[in-house]
């Protein structure tokens, strides 16, 4: 059994170009890499003795509409042989064609499914890239930030048309929000200054 | 002169009562041999990911009560878990150990339901209305606890809600001499039961590479001999301090994990023994005022208490800037969060690993060449939970 920091002075070695920065947090391994090394990083991880991360947990995207690299791509990686957890990221840009990991783990084919169905986010050599959680016919991105909690289009039976039809949302009052945040914290321009000064300090 | 043969493409659901909910699944026949499985899920999202990112922490907590509606529980405790790891807060012993014993009650209510209408599929009636008397004791006690049979909306970062009405440890007690009894009648029923055997013994086998490929966890993994319990080898809250054993099975195949599945349930028992036993009075949720709403009786006469109970419930408490991957060993498997917080008190990103997605994606590498019978009894063992898989 290997402990985190030998793990993380193992990685940082072997693959020293491809890292940009790792940091244990919470037990577990944030590593962030660049978006042409992840195979090679993933095959690394996978194949290695004293790594074996074996199972590919789950994929997902943060969507930061704000960033100019707008998607952060986390890959979340279990070693049962060493009970070691990694957390793989690395940002892209809106229109960006990511490798898929399908090859090297086969479950990742549903969980990239998922990525392409959520954020729209666009695969190379993925065998069946096809929606999946949506409806059939489905517009539009839902987890992206811009994509409203409402959505776009309501489902109703139509009797005059007898079938199921797709219209405009259309609410009685618009979805409230409200912003709860206490104002005896200061405008935003002071808690910013506090903020820089606490750094100083 | 030569006949031409085509495959016959079958629609498996979505309204189909051995699909275990809304699965629909279009299987490539030839002849009775299943040659293609590909599950169309997503009949039941509700894009509950993207209504935890408007809610608060504390509002965010329902909604994983309707992941896997059959153990509701389970679900909140990772939530609970990962808030709690951010907020770098001691939850107090007592509820340690009430949030583990309604996690293994939990347990014992998906295992049953597994168990019984997995049956069912393969032919056995008299297991599921046996096994449904057990659950709905078990529901009461929810019930008692929280004010829901189901939804029961009851972990809180910092501990539990309320704590537990006078009466209810003793009954628990109580069902935990009666159950076990059921389990062996149960087992009366299956285990040897040749009929049963022969549906699933050898039906659906996982080796233990395909396993980790197909990121398998929970029973699935276990079924194949790996001995992987997030339990034992990642122990939260107070599972350290309890002694239970991990069954592990040989084959990989249904019937391995029909076996794990009844095993397991017998550990919970005594784990939820254990947890009575130690049990001692004390606070039920963390002292924390900022976390933590004041006492009904506290905010009658204190202004702050008054304040602090507003300000909780319209605001919500702050989650500092951080990124979180915890998991808990749910019935079906690894229940994972992936938490972003950005300092506000709305979670920026909460991403959910189910691990019926996991499962039902290796439906097709299953099924492939078995029976058209067997799709119930592949999809049966897999435990899939619509809630979860959808989202």
């Amino acid at each position: 059994m290997i402990n985190l920091i030998d793990l993380e002075k193992k990685i940082n070695s072997e693959l020293s170009t491809k890292i940009n920065k790792t940091e244990i947090k919470h037990n577990q391994i944030y590593i962030e890499i660049d978006k042409e090394d992840l195979i090679d990083v993933t095959l690394f991880i996978k194949t290695n003795k004293d790594t074996k991360f074996r199972q590919l947990i789950d994929i997902t995207v943060v969507d930061y509409p704000e960033k100019a690299q707008r998607f952060k791509i986390v890959y979340l990686f279990l070693s049962h042989e060493f009970n070691q957890r990694i957390i793989l990221s690395y940002f892209i840009n809106e229109n960006e064609v990511i490798s898929s990991l399908t090859s090297i783990f086969p479950s990742a084919n549903w969980m990239e499914r998922e990525v392409f169905d959520m954020y729209g986010v666009n695969f190379k050599d993925h065998p069946d890239l096809r929606r999946i959680l949506t409806d059939y016919g489905f517009e539009g991105y839902p987890l992206r930030k811009d994509f409203p909690l409402t959505g776009h289009t309501e489902v109703r039976y139509s009797e005059e048309q007898k079938k199921v039809i797709n219209e405009p949302v259309k609410l009685e009052q618009n979805y409230r929000n409200f912003d709860y945040e206490s104002p005896w914290e200061g405008t935003k321009y002071i808690k910013e200054q506090t903020n820089t000064d606490d750094k100083k300090n | 002169m030569t006949k031409k043969i085509k495959n016959l493409n079958l629609n498996f659901g979505p309204q189909h009562p051995a699909a275990h909910g809304v699965l629909r699944l279009i299987l490539e026949l030839d002849g009775e041999v299943v040659e293609k499985a590909d599950p169309h899920i997503g009949l039941l999202h509700r894009g509950t990911e993207k209504l935890i990112e408007n809610k608060t922490y504390m509002q965010a907590v329902p909604y994983f009560d309707r992941l896997d509606y059959v153990a509701p529980m389970n679900q909140e405790h990772a939530f609970a878990l990962a808030v709690e790891k951010i907020l770098n807060i001691e939850v107090p012993i007592r509820a340690q150990f009430i949030r583990v014993m309604f996690c293994e009650i939990g347990r014992i209510l998906s295992h049953i339901l597994n168990v019984t209408t997995q049956a069912l599929d393969v032919g056995a009636l008299t297991p599921s209305l046996w096994g449904f008397e057990e659950r709905e004791t078990l529901m009461t006690f929810y019930e008692r606890a929280s004010g829901s049979r189901l939804h029961a909306n009851y972990f809180r970062a910092g501990g539990v809600h309320q704590d537990l009405p006078a009466g209810l440890e003793n009954d628990i007690a109580k069902f935990c001499e009666s159950f076990p009894k059921i389990i062996n009648d149960l087992e009366n029923l299956l285990t040897d039961n040749r009929i049963f055997k022969q549906r699933n013994v050898d039906i659906g086998v996982v080796t233990k590479e395909d396993a980790l490929d197909y990121s398998f966890s929970g029973v699935m993994i276990r079924g194949s001999g790996i001995p992987w319990d997030l339990r034992k080898s990642q122990p939260y809250d107070c599972y350290e301090q309890l002694e239970f054993k991990i069954p592990v099975g040989k084959n990989g195949d249904c019937y391995d994990r029909y076996l794990c599945r009844i095993d397991e349930m017998k550990e919970s028992v005594s784990i939820i023994k254990q947890c009575l036993a130690k049990m001692e009075k004390g606070p039920i949720k963390t002292l924390d005022g900022k976390i933590t709403p004041p006492p009904k009786k506290e905010i009658k006469q204190s202004m702050e208490a008054l304040i602090h109970h507003f300000k909780l419930f319209t605001e919500g408490y702050r989650v500092p800037k951080d990124e979180i991957y915890t998991a808990v060993e749910a019935p079906k498997g690894e229940f994972g969060v992936y938490l972003i917080s950005d300092g506000s008190s709305k979670p920026y990103k909460c991403k959910i690993r189910a691990p019926g997605f996991s499962h039902l994606q290796s439906m097709d590498y299953l099924i492939r060449g078995h029976m058209l019978a067997d799709v119930p009894a592949v999809l049966g063992s897999l435990d899939i939970v619509f809630g979860e898989v959808d989202r």
